[in-house]
């Protein structure tokens, strides 16, 4: 193949030139010509982190145990591999089959965050495909993403031909299914059919597509239109070309409308009610990529509703997957690509109910055989210390990682994380008491109601825990802080947040490099500018299209990277576009005002979001949801689901449990908020009640 | 690392096309999985960071296919090479091939110690005159010194004299656009050729290329002069269309 031969050229002269190449063990190669409906799978990002997304591997399984659909895998080239391909003229190609993308029918771009939407365009450019959506026609593969950041597709809708919105496994093969029949009508309305059909009985019944609908569509593309009206049927795809945004005079957004008939006005996100078994026959890479192991989900959802959290409020409802199907999975995940790590994915693995038998049971079945069980987000508390003491025996006892994103008992209720400062200390006590040398603490700053005193109170804590390690091992103590800046997302209590002023930032940041230097001290911290970014695309709308465009145009690509990002080319792009990052990023968000993702319905009640905004800011804390139902919405928007699964697998009561209409119960919190640090937000907020339409459609 | 109560086991492989750009590194990393699901009981290292106990010969250059490379695996527990063999094809990715595997003696002194030289196959896409390209090996052999410089990663360039490394080269076919180079190579530790250096010393830095090692030659098999100032052409010794064995 040509591709091959300019391959040869180029990939000696490339960094990690293995990222190109494929080939790996249980990759899925299978016979082209043979398999009718074909896939590419698309992370917008390096092959190390996209072959660590555990999302696309669950999709790659599923859609290849079609016999009649194949999936293959495409990632973002780095820029010496991306110049190299424009000067050779490669298309951007598949790993499996080195098919060039535009040879696809359908192309899934997986967008778990907002600093892969420039390689979006990257890739679609290597493709030689049209950016927008617009500029594509029924010869064009279908464009289509998913993800976490796809609870607001706005600022992406240019450039999709459909969203998915929520959980993926049933809707993929849905919309592959969709697209089949689709193309099979109009394959048979624009090829003659074949005489035997044409005089049989049965002939016209297989014509399929009624010819209205052939040759004079409502829009230039009469197939593409047919295509895009079909799937936006399909629950849980969002066709944006079918909707039109409105915006107030003082720019806000005011609403959002269908303008074509019998498309919903809300979106509800798609969930699986149980989840299906784990992938085992994940792809061995040969490249060390970040995450380098198995990984399986133990739980999705999380019930403890920390107010900042995206995944904990978009994720819901909780759903647990049995012990005997986790430890079965470990067994063949071992079989079939012998990692040497395991990895037990959840929000919160503290919450898995069965979390001490897995532990003991994983252990006992293959502890002596040098297998390593990662476990990553455990509470802070001392039974997280003997569960991670039983995975790590014998081995070197690395970081023991912490994130109680505040540092001081006010704010983390907050937040609505409380665990107290002593409590912390105390755990602290018995990590370096048992062993390990390392603790990581994970800070964010810009809270809402946060002060300097709760900044100073990061160093102060962070200090504190080195203290406990000296006393206990001496200068072989570490800790290491990261801190970010708070990004406040849709579909959480904190969208109604402004993002921290920069200059504020910068302050803080600053003050705690200063005290936070020293030896056992590590301090991380976030780029403000690259903080701003996210947070401008996080809350965006449709007006960030050309936005987006226009700094790819100028050179941004690869913004989660640090040495990549491109501020330069961000900053000229908003100039140029007549955009004000700050209007999406800083500005003040009254109560009930709209925003572009409110007809994306991810199950929770507005209202819900807002209660739990007041309750912030007048620092309450309401208790995990297992003990008590605030009555988000989740249940109300999949009681059908619900009922069709044991009661035990969901975190949420059982539908006409009684406690599913307890009245909402709110701990005061312990430590007495300052009401004056109140003053500012409260005069942001629209002193009027909520109005009548915001819980609308919850 | 001579333990005596361990199976030495020594496997010769083909590593494919489709993985040439896997570093030494991964392919490591690739027996170690292989061998996992091949369930071989491999035998590891001591201490709070235990690596599995699995020695290559000699590492290949990236971008480089294997046709016979040699690798040594240890085993807590005997398993018959016959055994091993047939676990470890079910595990391999299709582009490893395993040749052969056999007991070695415990006590042998490690594989990287013993290679001496190495025999590349390289075809290149040149339009260049076969005869052209005759004449250039030609004075490349005639050389007595081929001082180049090597660009190093984050580091000033080192200047060596490749003409020592370079044991014997010749064009072996030239056709369709395409020449092809037989070249042994010396592959000692702190003097070792590398064909892309040879490639380019021909002028044909930038083109496409597929290079191959056809072989490893270890100590035992064959009598190479130890390191010297003196190059060692051999013209009477070997014939690169049937190398010695």
């Amino acid at each position: 193949m040509d591709v091959e031969i300019a391959l040869d050229r180029i990939l000696p002269h490339v960094e990690k030139p293995a990222r190109y190449t494929g080939g790996e063990y249980n990759s899925i190669v299978k016979n082209w010509t043979q398999v009718p409906y074909r896939l590419a799978l698309a992370f917008p990002d390096t092959y190390e982190l996209g072959m660590s997304n555990l999302g696309l591997a669950i999709l790659y399984d599923i859609v290849n145990k079609e016999p009649d659909m194949l999936a293959e895998r495409v990632y973002c080239p780095w820029p010496d591999m991306e110049g190299a391909m424009r000067r050779e003229g490669i298309p951007l190609y598949s790993l499996e089959t080195y098919h060039p993308l535009t040879d696809f029918d359908v192309i899934g771009f997986s967008l778990p965050y907002e600093q892969l939407y420039t390689n979006v365009l990257t890739m679609l450019d290597l493709a030689g495909l049209p950016l927008r959506a617009a500029e594509r026609d029924e010869h064009h593969p279908l464009i289509i993403a998913g993800g976490s950041a796809v609870y607001n597709p706005e600022p992406m809708a240019d450039f999709f031909d459909a969203f998915i919105v929520g959980e993926g496994e049933e809707v993929i093969l849905e919309v592959m299914r969709t697209y089949g029949g689709w193309r099979e009508d109009w394959d048979q309305a624009l090829t003659p059919l074949p005489p035997s059909l044409l005089y049989s009985s049965r002939g016209a019944g297989l014509c399929g597509p009624p010819t209205a609908k052939f040759g004079r569509g409502s829009e230039g593309h009469p197939a593409k239109h047919d295509l895009l009206r079909r799937l936006a049927r399909i629950e849980g795809v969002y066709v944006p070309s079918f909707y039109e945004a409105e915006y107030n005079a003082d720019g806000t957004f005011a609403a959002i409308h269908p303008t074509v008939p019998d498309v919903p006005a809300r979106i509800t996100k798609r969930i699986v009610p149980v989840l299906p078994p784990p992938v085992t026959r994940f792809i061995v890479p040969y490249l060390d990529i970040v995450h380098n192991r198995a990984a399986i989900e133990i739980q999705r959802g999380c019930t403890r509703g920390c107010r900042f959290c995206h995944a904990g409020m978009v994720f819901r409802p909780v759903r647990e997957r049995p012990l005997a199907e986790i430890l079965q999975a470990v067994d063949d995940i071992i079989a079939q690509t012998g990692f040497e790590e395991v990895s037990f994915l959840s929000l919160s693995s503290s919450d898995y109910s069965k979390i001490g038998d897995l532990v003991r049971e994983t252990m006992r079945r293959h502890g002596d055989k040098r297998l390593s069980i990662g476990l990553p987000s455990l509470r802070i508390e001392s039974f997280s210390v003997d569960i991670m003491e039983q995975l790590e025996k014998g081995r070197r006892r690395s970081g023991f990682t912490f994130a109680p994103e505040a540092a001081t008992d006010r704010l983390r209720d907050v937040i609505n994380k409380p665990v107290s400062t002593d409590a912390l200390l105390q755990v602290a006590e018995e990590v370096y008491s048992r062993g390990w040398t390392t603790i990581k603490l994970y800070f964010m700053i810009g809270h809402p109601t946060q002060t300097m005193e709760d900044v100073r109170a990061i160093a102060r804590l962070a200090r504190q825990v080195l203290a406990v390690g000296r006393k206990h091992i001496g200068k072989k103590a570490n800790v290491r802080i990261g801190v970010s800046t708070l990004v406040p997302k849709p579909h959480t209590p904190f969208q109604w947040v402004p993002l921290e002023e920069e200059s504020l930032i910068r302050e803080q940041l600053s003050y705690l490099r200063d005290a936070l230097s020293g030896p056992g001290l590590h301090l991380n911290w976030n780029n403000p500018r690259e903080t701003l970014l996210e947070a401008v695309l996080s809350r965006g709308d449709r007006r960030l299209g050309r936005v987006i465009r226009r700094a790819w145009e100028l050179g941004a690509k690869l913004d989660g990277w640090q040495d990549q990002f491109n501020d330069a080319a961000w900053t000229q792009a908003y100039q140029e576009c007549g955009i004000d990052p700050d209007f999406y990023a800083r500005r003040p968000r009254a109560l009930d005002e709209a925003f572009p993702w409110d007809h994306i319905d991810v199950g929770l009640k507005k209202k819900f979001l807002a209660d739990e905004y007041q309750n912030a800011l007048a620092g309450k804390v309401i208790v995990d949801c297992r003990e008590h139902c605030f009555s988000c919405g989740i249940l109300k928007t999949f009681k059908e689901e619900r009922k069709q699964t044991p009661d035990e697998m969901w975190g949420c009561p059982a539908v006409g449990h009684r406690r599913t209409g307890a009245p909402l119960r709110i701990l005061e919190s312990p430590v007495p908020v300052d009401e004056s640090l109140l003053i500012p937000l409260s005069l942001a907020l629209t002193p009027q009640p909520l109005s009548p339409k915001v819980g609308r459609g919850g | 690392m001579p333990d005596p109560a361990l199976q030495r086991l020594r496997l010769t492989y083909g590593k494919g096309e489709a993985i040439r750009f896997i570093s030494n590194l991964d392919l490591m990393r690739l027996w170690e999985r292989a061998a996992r699901r091949a369930r071989l009981p491999l035998a590891y290292s001591h201490g709070f960071n235990p690596q599995p106990k699995i020695a290559n010969a000699h590492a290949l250059p990236v971008g480089c296919a294997g046709e016979n490379e040699v690798i040594d695996l240890w085993l807590e527990a005997r398993v018959e090479p016959e055994e091993v063999a047939r676990r470890l094809r079910e595990a391999l990715p299709p582009a490893a091939q395993l040749i052969h595997v056999e007991e070695a003696d415990p006590r042998e002194p490690s594989l990287q110690s013993r290679v001496c030289a190495a025999e590349y196959r390289a075809q290149v896409q040149t339009d260049e005159m076969g005869h052209a390209i005759a004449e250039r090996v030609q004075v490349l052999l005639a050389a007595q010194e081929l001082p180049r410089q090597r660009a190093r990663h984050g580091k000033p360039p080192v200047i060596y004299d490749l003409r020592p490394l370079l044991l014997d080269l010749r064009l072996r076919g030239y056709g369709n656009g395409e020449a092809t180079f037989w070249m042994r190579l010396r592959a000692e530790p702190g003097a070792t050729g590398r064909p892309d250096e040879v490639l380019d010393a021909l002028g044909l830095a930038d083109v496409p290329r597929r290079v191959a090692r056809e072989r490893l030659i270890f100590a035992e098999f064959v009598q190479v002069a130890p390191a010297s100032a003196a190059p060692v052409i051999s013209d009477d010794d070997t014939d690169p269309e049937s190398p010695l064995e």
